[in-house]
């Protein structure tokens, strides 16, 4: 009965005002003293330093060519994702077929597997002699911009198609089928009724593909050759500059993030600004034309294209390495592994640092972004602020997060006395942290208020109605929102190569071993990404059945 | 048991005053009404007595005690929402239990509630489904049965019948007043729907505005209205314009609009002052204009054409152009009363107590019972 005890006295507490409010205030100083504040005083600390870099005109021009590729990749590459990604959400939500439901899945793939394992399947299957590159003779497309593009299209594509299918969801087809009793032909109602009314989540999603994109640090390094955008640029210079010259070092660095992060935050307003003012080209009507596009073959032959582009350049180069995968079972380089002689001891380790690191990070988003999420969805401080912190939270969705992980370094340096794991997880924490509140807010907005209402008539506390009736009715986007978050820590590269020396993460591991920074076989590298990505499917497979049936309300 | 007093309740929301300065008192064990077009105000009172929002100023009492500052959950209040509210995530019989479970009831006890709530629903076989798997009809009795079941003293219904079709809704209104009636509860149920509130309520409060315009029985609201608003809300009425040509006592002769001499009872009104009368429907003796040549000079008669009949069933409705170019809308049982067809030349009489005389409105009268 003491549980009971603790249970009755939490209760009572979370009805009075002050501890109630007391969680909220706890959770916006954590959100500003561990996330949001640390990488814009880092930057600024060093700000100073900035003027090295006006010294060396042939290292900021290399900079500024750097960036201005990261956008054109970004810009362009988004576009494309969007294209190719709407087709097959349509396909999933609107189509008839069972097989629907594992084309849904397989197109998570490419978000769950840690970006340097799939920069390194790209890179085989499109430049490897055992690649496509077999049928051309010679490598199809080497390390360069061409290759960064694919790569970046592969990973962002998953993001585009998730949140076009959620869209299409809950779209209501009432709209549709009126413009179709009116007399538009499929095409037509979908072009101008359907996607003018999905253009907020066109939009979303093309803004997350673009941050991602800006964001990506290890695969790019393993594609890049000798090209750079951005990231690639800032770890270069790290091992060109770092020890030689840490001021000039420092200078470009800080020159470069703060570009990288004010364009892109100015990139990002302007398309939430004048986004949703943009006039689709709805106007014009060719009803023959539009007409025969609807037709039964045209129809096919557009589901044909979607699913050959899916499969052939998004697919297929994404799982390409379980080729050198399978080759590593049979020989021997999986003995080698599972005895963890040589260069896999730390692989291993890495790998229990990266599932320790990303198991810490989520539990911690969990906590201080609950509170934080429902704060933001139930305005418990009013309508301004509940903006004001969607804005800010959403911030470091968007810097990249190389830049990011920069500036919390030139911050964290300070207080010496804080361990170099302590420093991946704010890293982590900063950039998984508003994927956790962004799904968590929208779970949360989704609960009539009705809900919360008719609990407290009934007799129950605050904390009950929380325990009861919130958790419950958002367990599974709690779920997916956690793994995410996990997965998204797994991946990331950028941000962990900028805050630490000594440890490695098992991105770090991958793309030293594809570099040859540390002398691996394909063999090695191979197996190291197929573990990888054998794990990070599990855990797919642990989403789709959580989350499976009885998700939605 | 629970009265339910508010005294002084106001509530704005930015600058709109949703309530202002409201005192109402509901009498224990009554089945309370809350009547008014959409944006009156009737349902912010509703939430302000259940706590799900906090006035701006004035006080709130339930069974004599002062509750502006208890929770809702500490209110002994159930709350029966429109859109039901029932939680997606549990049956019915787990909807049912959630106010004895949270409130920590003994296991075996909130079991037995549980069931006889159920029992009074009449839902006992349906209490394993899903609030997806039941009718709307269900759903609201289950919406009920919950709010009971937490051991409510005051039943607070926020129009619990505005997502039902109609006939669903006629039924259940009459459950309603049934289930409140035999468990002694005070109900106060928020409606926009006229004929629903007078058909259930003990009383009825007329708001407007954020005000309370009248509170009576359906008959005294009916009968006598204390304004042109309630007179054109409750039930149907007729507007004739006029002034008033003599004034003895409350016998008054008003001059209506084209020249005709009404006589009426009515006090608050001096002489010359512009007046409109208001005459229900059912009230007018009809008869044909040639039988009428014949018979006496008789007083309060109107003359006019028959403009429109409307065959509604039950009753016959017929809209007469009367000769100051005036219409008026008149209503005679249909299988008991002689018919008139379009064209017909009428007389309309009425005797003066059945009718009601108000000073002509300074808004004007369109915006007077706009609702």
């Amino acid at each position: 009965m003491n549980r009971r005890k603790i249970s009755d006295a939490l209760n009572a507490l979370s009805s009075k005002k002050a501890p109630k409010y007391t969680t909220y205030v706890a959770a916006i100083v954590i959100f500003l003293a561990l996330i949001l504040l640390p990488p814009i005083v880092g930057i600024f600390i060093k700000f100073g330093s900035i003027q090295q870099i006006f010294n060396q005109p042939a290292l900021m021009d290399r900079a500024l060519i750097a960036i201005t590729n990261s956008f054109i990749v970004a810009l362009l590459v988004s576009a494309f994702d969007v294209v190719a990604g709407v087709p097959i959400a349509w396909l999933i939500t609107r189509g008839k077929s069972r097989w629907l439901n594992i084309l849904d899945a397989l197109s998570d793939i490419p978000f769950i597997v840690p970006t340097a394992a799939l920069g390194y399947s790209l890179l085989l299957f499109w430049n490897g002699p055992e690649g496509v590159s077999a049928l051309f003779g010679g490598s199809l497309i080497s390390p360069g911009w061409l290759l960064i593009a694919l790569l970046h299209f592969t990973f962002s594509f998953p993001i585009v198609v998730r949140v076009m299918v959620g869209a299409l969801l809950d779209y209501k087809m009432e709209f549709e089928r009126a413009s179709r009793t009116l007399g538009a032909s499929p095409f037509t109602a979908v072009r101008t009724v359907t996607l003018p009314i999905l253009r907020p989540a066109l939009i979303a999603s093309y803004i997350l593909s673009f941050a991602r994109s800006l964001s990506e640090t290890g695969a790019t390094f393993i594609v890049a050759g000798i090209f750079e955008n951005g990231p690639v640029f800032l770890q270069n210079i790290k091992n060109e500059l770092a020890v030689s010259s840490p001021s000039l070092y420092e200078g470009a660095t800080v020159f470069t993030s703060l570009i990288l992060i004010v364009v892109s935050l100015t990139i990002f307003a302007f398309i939430r600004i004048f986004g949703s003012r943009l006039r689709l080209p709805i106007k014009g009507i060719w009803p023959s034309f539009e007409r025969k596009l609807s037709y039964k073959k045209a129809e096919a032959s557009r589901n044909g294209i979607t699913l050959i582009v899916f499969f052939l350049i998004v697919l297929l180069p994404s799982l390409f390495v379980a080729l050198p995968a399978f080759q590593a079972l049979s020989n021997g380089t999986l003995s080698n592994a599972l005895s963890g002689s040589g260069i896999w001891s730390v692989y291993w380790q890495s790998l229990a640092l990266s599932y320790a690191l990303a198991g810490i990070v989520t539990l911690l988003s969990f906590v201080i972004g609950l509170p934080m999420a429902l704060m933001i969805a139930r305005r418990r401080f009013g309508r301004l602020t509940s903006t004001i912190f969607d804005i800010l939270v959403n911030i470091p969705l968007i810097v990249p997060s190389i830049a990011l992980g920069v500036s919390l370094k030139f911050f964290w340096q300070n207080f010496t006395f804080i361990p170099e794991f302590m420093l991946l997880v704010f890293a982590h924490l900063a950039i998984t942290y508003p994927y956790f509140v962004r799904s968590m807010t929208a779970a949360f907005e989704r609960i009539s208020l009705d809900m919360e209402e008719a609990a407290r008539t009934l007799g129950a506390k605050p904390l009950s109605v929380f325990r009861t009736i919130m958790l419950p009715l958002t367990k599974y986007s709690i779920l997916s929102g956690a793994i995410i978050v996990f997965t998204r820590s797994i991946s990331e590269t950028g941000a962990t190569l900028a805050v630490v020396t000594n440890l490695q993460t098992a991105p770090v591991v991958i793309v030293n071993w594809v570099k040859q920074v540390v002398p691996a076989t394909p063999s090695d590298i191979g197996l190291g990404c197929g573990i990888l990505i054998l794990l990070s499917l599990a855990i797919l497979l642990m989403l789709r059945f959580a989350t499976r049936g009885k998700g939605r309300y | 048991m629970p009265d339910v007093r508010v005294v002084n309740l106001t509530k704005s929301f930015g600058k709109i005053v949703a309530l202002d300065k409201i005192s109402l008192e509901v009498h224990d064990q009554e089945y309370f009404a809350l009547l008014g077009p959409s944006g009156c105000g009737k349902t912010t009172l509703l939430r302000l007595i259940a706590g799900l929002i906090k006035p701006d100023s004035g006080e709130i009492y339930i069974g004599n005690k002062r509750v502006d500052n208890v929770p809702p959950e500490d209110r002994e209040i159930g709350f029966v929402f429109q859109t039901f509210a029932l939680f997606p995530h549990m049956t019915a019989w787990e909807n049912v239990n959630y106010g004895p479970r949270v409130k920590n009831f003994d296991l075996k006890e909130a079991g037995t509630i549980g069931h006889e709530v159920l029992e009074l629903v009449k839902l006992h076989e349906r209490m394993n489904a899903y609030p997806s798997e039941l009718s709307g009809g269900m759903m609201q009795r289950i919406a009920v049965a919950r709010a009971l079941a937490a051991g409510a003293k005051t039943l607070l219904l926020d129009e619990p019948l505005g997502q039902l079709d109609a006939k669903v809704r006629n039924e259940i209104r009459y459950e309603m007043r049934r289930m409140a009636k035999d468990l002694n509860l005070t109900a106060i149920h928020v409606t926009h729907d006229q004929a629903e509130a007078m058909s259930i309520s003990d009383r009825i409060a007329v708001m407007r505005k954020g005000k309370i315009v009248q509170v009576g029985t359906p008959q005294e609201l009916y009968m006598k209205p204390n304004s042109l608003f309630v007179a054109n809300f409750i039930g149907e009425s007729n507007f004739l314009e006029g002034s008033v040509a003599d004034v003895n006592g409350d016998d008054l002769v008003i001059e209506l609009r084209g020249g005709a001499k009404v006589q009426a009872i009515g006090n608050g009104v001096a002489k010359d002052e512009r007046v409109v009368l208001v005459i229900r429907p059912e009230i007018f003796v009809v008869e044909s204009e040639s039988t009428k040549k014949e018979a006496p000079k008789k007083k309060n008669l109107l003359r006019g054409k028959v403009e429109k009949v409307t065959f509604e069933g039950t009753f016959v409705r017929y809209v007469i152009r009367l000769e100051s170019d005036d219409t008026v809308v008149v209503i005679k049982p249909s299988l008991t009363e002689k018919w008139f067809d379009v064209g017909a030349g009428i007389t309309l009489s009425f005797t003066p107590e059945k009718v009601h005389v108000f000073p002509y409105p300074d808004a004007g009268l369109t915006e007077e019972i706009a609702v």
